[in-house]
């Protein structure tokens, strides 16, 4: 009997919906809506995402060694340093490949070159670019130095300088905004998120305000309220899938434009990010719409099954 | 079978039934009449507990029809059919679902159901319509796919709410004459009406209603208002 009910909740579901016409048609096209804004969402965090790593990357912070430090201190200093828990990368530059980027870099600026080339010696000092894994953490980073630890490996000694306390205003200042955009961006999304639901809710709502006589004939039919609620649901589901398939259309053209047009300014391909993410998109659209479909529905019709 | 103990209904301030005592027993073929607003709807509505008396009792047997549970209302409802003056029927389904959905709801098997419904449709002589929605009938063919809806569950009792109020006579005959037909195989039914012809015409227990109280309660089909 149970597959048998089933199997009847789910034929007149599905009777209901494809006999609505345009009610159907109304409540795709306000779940397709709800589903465009959460999509939309997601890939503005995947691009805000990508331009924050993008700026991430930007900030480093070089210790500059004095020209005539060891080698073998300086990988002293490398070692422990890649053993701090905030260093993600670090990049050695020795003191010739110093010269040479120094001299790509002035090839323009003869008087410089020659400047260079009548010392005997190199006058540059080695150096270590570090990267951590979070801005934040530029600060302890350079606390390092200050350690006894760092001292004992003759840091005091050998170390030039350090760019950290030059770009400690950019980089806080950094760290502030990526926060801020993170959480702003997270807030965004949620409102926008919920309000979008809302109206769908709103709408199913009032497809089965429309149906609340033919509840009630149900009821005098002697129908029980599981076999009255389950074939609304059922066309709640319809819902979420017709409109979760529909959104994935029409981010096709959608994303191949912006793709096509604003790569360079949003930082990352949408239309490649789509394609690669495609399956994961789709369950999420997909889950999105059945949840919400199913819900409203259930909501909706509860007052309808009271006595 | 349906016991009415000394029953009154208010809505707001306004007494819609005061103090109706009634019995109606199995197999009976009750008429209600009255003005417009004397109480008839009311009645029915009681009896269906779509609304609550705000004093005495109704009963269905001996149990309190208003007491029962969700569950037990709904198993109730099962053994009670129901046809009412603006048919209410489902307007997404055809008329063959709309009588397989009565069918449905008190969980009967697909067998039961391909053979039941043919047979009630030609009693009604829709036959021909089967595969047709409800805005394709006339309003003599509605009421009597929902007279068959009402049917085909074999209830112990008919409601009929002013059941002919929207037809012409050929049509209420053809309503009454199945009504009739109903009542002479077992079914009690309770009748509400203010159309004078067609009491004259079954010659069955008349219960008459003025303003909210029974006047007169007889034996065989007079109409006197």
């Amino acid at each position: 009997m149970f597959l048998i009910k089933t199997k009847r909740i789910i034929v007149s579901g599905y009777r209901n919906f494809s006999r609505s016409g345009f009610t159907s048609f109304a409540s795709v096209l306000i779940m397709t809506v709800t589903l465009f804004v959460i999509t939309s969402l997601i890939f503005i965090q995947a691009a805000l995402n990508s331009s924050l790593n993008d700026i991430k990357e930007k900030v480093d912070v070089t210790v500059y060694f004095v020209s005539d430090a060891k080698e073998s201190s300086i990988q002293n200093i490398e070692d422990a340093l890649k053993n701090l828990p905030e260093v993600r990368d670090i990049t050695y530059t020795s003191q010739d490949q110093a010269l040479v980027q120094f001299k790509e870099r002035h090839s323009n600026d003869y008087l410089t070159l020659q400047a260079l080339d009548e010392l005997d010696q190199n006058p540059l000092g080695a150096s270590l670019n570090i990267k951590a894994k979070d801005p934040s953490q530029y600060e302890s980073i350079s606390k390092y130095f200050e350690t006894e630890d760092a001292l004992s490996k003759g840091a005091l000694t050998i170390i030039d300088k350090i760019d950290y306390h030059q770009n400690k205003v950019v980089i806080d200042r950094l760290t502030s905004i990526i926060n801020g955009a993170k959480k702003l961006g997270f807030a965004v999304s949620l409102i926008l998120v919920l309000i979008s639901i809302l109206i769908t809710f709103s709408t199913i709502r009032l497809i089965i305000y429309m149906s609340r006589e033919e509840i009630n004939v149900m009821k005098l039919v002697g129908a029980g309220a599981k076999y009255i609620r389950g074939p609304f649901i059922v066309s709640g589901i319809l819902v979420g899938i017709i409109a979760s398939v529909v959104t994935m259309i029409l981010f096709v053209p959608v994303t191949i434009w912006l793709g096509n047009q604003m790569t360079d300014f949003i930082g990352i391909n949408l239309y490649t990010y789509y394609k690669t993410n495609f399956f994961q998109l789709f369950i999420i659209m997909l889950g999105s719409g059945v949840i919400i479909g199913s819900i409203s529905s259930i909501f909706a019709i509860h007052r309808y099954l009271r006595k | 079978m349906i016991y009415f103990n000394n029953v009154t209904k208010k809505y707001l301030d306004s007494v819609s039934l005061e103090e109706v005592t009634v019995t109606i027993t199995q197999g009976e073929f009750v008429a209600i009449v009255g003005h417009s607003g004397a109480g008839k709807t009311t009645m029915t509505k009681l009896i269906l507990a779509e609304e609550s008396p705000t004093d005495g009792t109704v009963f269905f047997e001996s149990t309190d029809i208003h007491k029962l549970s969700n569950k037990d209302l709904t198993n109730f409802r099962r053994k009670v059919g129901v046809v009412f003056q603006d048919f209410r029927l489902l307007s997404n389904k055809t008329v063959y679902e709309n009588i397989a959905f009565a069918m449905e709801a008190i969980e009967k098997d697909e067998e039961e159901i391909a053979q039941d419904v043919p047979h009630v449709l030609e009693l009604v002589d829709l036959t021909s319509k089967s595969t047709h929605f409800p805005h394709q009938l006339s309003g003599g063919e509605k009421q009597r796919l929902a007279i068959a809806r009402a049917i085909i569950t074999q209830p112990d009792l008919i409601i009929a709410d002013e059941p002919t109020g929207n037809l012409d006579p050929i049509n209420t005959n053809e309503v009454m004459n199945l009504l009739k037909k109903i009542n002479d195989l077992g079914t009690t039914i309770i009748l509400t009406t203010h159309n004078k012809t067609v009491l004259d015409q079954i010659k069955k227990r008349v219960i008459t209603l003025e303003n909210g109280r029974v006047v007169r309660d007889d034996k065989d089909g007079k109409y006197m208002l």
